[in-house]
């Protein structure tokens, strides 16, 4: 069975955000760039799944900038098969960024797409969701465990108040949660292997798609910061405090 | 201007407070942009519900009804409340970013063709919005082009709508689907019960990290406090992680946000992550050994110590003032 992973390149999430002054976007000189953690739980997913049927190809793809390579290679280094990069140093929203995934679903025909439930950068939480639609798919979000037997796929989905389980014929689209399995490291041989493995770039002007965004973030402004309070000696000042200053209890 | 049409999530014959916040964010839209705010409901049999709704202050309430509506799945809702926003012609349809606000959403935003914006804290009066990015570290000012524009608030960012003086008119629609199009089947929920409040509806969190070490614990040191101040129980990523307690107890950047009167973090760190979920929060309380634990950074009282003698000591004195 072929497995199209979608990845998105975000800052490592224990780097530190600065936001510029000029409301731009964030300082990127001391970032470092890692798969969506979200991401590598997709990879992993579209491994493990061929590694069980001991047979397909798990392809991977990226929507970036030309040094998004690194990336590539690093979850070609985990075990996916080949890659490819769509070229673009615009800023594209959510629905553009699916309708390029779309195609490339229409040339590679994969049966599943695995993507992150969000990138830890911008929080959206859009895009599988919206492959699924433009594809005609089913989608299931969230997924903690996902089963498949012949055509037939099921899926546990983390929500409100439990877990959710969906069943539906495949072609489908299944965005990760963070308990569907523990990525593996890049072993050495992996890392090696992965150097000989396809990597194309595609020019993203090539698909013939409009990539106007029709939303725009028009600025970036750091939170208001909030105050550290005080420390307290004991539970019985504690408690003291909850009830008689702020009353909460 | 065209109209607001709000997704009234449902869930066993109630709306939670989280609907009520999406009502109350739509109207606020409608308010600012001169039109009328308008709510549907979704499923097989609504009308009841739909009843319920119309107490908001809406200026419609449609109860959009199908057979293959009587269960959520995202295909069917989509198509069903994307034929409804044509043919009402609404520019805004808004819903809460709950689980399933977030998985319905964007799929209905690729069927209109629409923009989205995800998690939204802010509507200014041009009808642009504020959203936060990089788990809660940048606040983008966010702009929509096009006809039609879908939105997911986030929940702890606007209040729920208070009853209105008089109810809103209800109006029933079948919902038109193709149903050969749709592939998707609920095969079951598997509910986590508890008496406690909601997490996100509780006035009072109390959350637990890996500094608890065990889901034994959970039980036997954080609970009772949890119990002793009628709070709801939350975690950090790594207790859930660790099994130590359910999925959705998770608050953070990935997991659920809560912003109650008081939150009180127990063995929790303060990762980054973890902040975005729970530092709106009116008043944070945190416990924990290492005094240099982030936590404390926005903590309006913190109490450096070793949880298992403070945990209990504190439901203890809760349990005592409360007596008296
Ligand atoms: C300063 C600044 C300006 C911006 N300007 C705009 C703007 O004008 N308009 C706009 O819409 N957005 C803008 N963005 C955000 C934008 O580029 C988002 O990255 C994009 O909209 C996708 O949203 P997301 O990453 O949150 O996707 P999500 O929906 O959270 O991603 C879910 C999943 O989709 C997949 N995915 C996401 N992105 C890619 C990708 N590039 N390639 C392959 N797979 C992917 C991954 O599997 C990911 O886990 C801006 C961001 C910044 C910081
Ligand atoms: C993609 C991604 C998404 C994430 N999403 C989330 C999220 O939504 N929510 C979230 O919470 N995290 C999230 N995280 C994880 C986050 O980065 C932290 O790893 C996590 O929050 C740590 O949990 P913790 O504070 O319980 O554990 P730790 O960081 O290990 O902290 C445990 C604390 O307990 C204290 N402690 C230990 N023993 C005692 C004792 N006896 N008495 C008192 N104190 C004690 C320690 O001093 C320490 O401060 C995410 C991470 C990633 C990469």
């Amino acid at each position: 069975m072929k497995i199209l992973v979608p990845f998105k390149r975000v800052p490592d999430p224990a780097t530190t955000i600065r936001i510029l002054p000029d409301g731009s976007g964030i300082a990127t000189d001391n970032v470092k760039w890692v798969i969506n953690p979200f991401d590598e739980i997709a990879i992993e997913e579209a491994l493990r799944i061929k590694e069980r049927l001991k047979t397909g190809e798990v392809v991977l793809m990226t929507i970036g900038q030309s040094n998004w390579q690194e990336q590539l290679r690093t979850g070609l280094a985990m075990g996916a098969d080949r890659a490819k990069l769509i070229v673009t140093d615009k800023p594209l929203d959510t629905l553009t960024i699916a309708r390029v995934i779309a195609k490339v679903v229409a040339e590679e025909q994969p049966r599943l797409v695995i993507l992150g439930k969000q990138a830890i950068d911008d929080d959206s939480n859009q895009v599988g969701q919206m492959l699924a639609e433009i594809l005609g798919w089913p989608q299931a979000t969230f997924a903690s465990k996902l089963e498949i037997e012949g055509d037939r796929c099921t899926v546990v989905r983390e929500v409100d108040g439990g877990l959710e389980t969906v069943a539906f014929p495949l072609p489908a689209v299944v965005t990760t949660d963070l308990r569907l399995n523990e990525p593996r490291y890049a072993s050495l041989p992996g890392i090696m292997k992965a150097r000989k493995k396809e990597l194309k770039e595609i020019p993203i002007e090539s698909l013939g798609l409009d990539l106007t965004p029709k939303l725009r973030v028009k600025e970036l402004k750091a939170p208001p910061k909030r105050q550290a309070g005080r420390k307290v000696g004991s539970v019985q000042e504690l408690v003291k405090l909850l009830h008689e200053e702020a009353k909460l209890i | 201007m065209g109209d607001v049409l709000v997704f009234a999530e449902h869930q066993h014959e109630h709306f939670p407070k989280s609907t009520l916040v999406a009502i109350n964010a739509g109207l606020e839209m409608a308010r600012k942009r001169g039109a009328q705010c308008l709510v549907a409901v979704l499923g097989e049999n609504v009308e009841s519900l739909a009843q319920q709704a119309a107490k908001y202050g809406a200026a419609k309430v449609i109860a959009l009804e199908h057979p293959a509506l009587k269960n959520y799945l995202a295909d069917a809702h989509a198509q069903a409340l994307a034929n409804l926003v044509k043919s009402i012609g609404a520019e805004y349809v808004m819903a809460t970013a709950t689980a399933r606000g977030k998985d319905l959403m964007p799929r209905l935003a690729a069927r209109l063709d629409a923009p989205m914006a995800s998690d939204i804290i802010t509507i200014n009066d041009d009808g642009t919005v504020i959203r936060p990015m990089y788990a809660g570290n940048g606040m983008a000012l966010v702009e929509m082009d096009g006809p039609v524009k879908v939105i997911t608030v986030r929940a702890t960012a606007f209040d729920a709508a208070p009853e209105a003086s008089s109810p809103s008119p209800v109006e029933k629609q079948p919902a038109t689907l193709d149903q050969a199009s749709l592939k998707m089947e609920f095969v079951n929920f598997n509910e986590i019960k508890s008496d406690r409040p909601q997490l996100t509806e509780a006035h009072i969190v109390v959350s637990g990290g890996r500094g608890l070490k065990s889901g034994e614990n959970f039980k036997t040191v954080l609970e009772p406090l949890v119990d002793a101040v009628g709070a709801a129980m939350g975690a950090s990523r790594a207790a859930v992680d660790a099994g130590f307690v359910p999925n959705d107890l998770q608050v953070g950047q990935t997991g659920k946000v809560v912003a109650p009167d008081l939150y009180i973090a127990v063995g929790i760190s303060g990762a980054i992550q973890h902040l975005a979920g729970m530092k709106d929060s009116k008043v944070i309380v945190a416990i924990n050994k290492d005094e240099e634990a982030p936590i404390f950074s926005v903590a309006d009282y913190g109490l450096v110590a070793d949880l298992f003698k403070a945990v209990p000591e504190m439901a203890e004195e809760v349990r005592k003032l409360k007596q008296s």
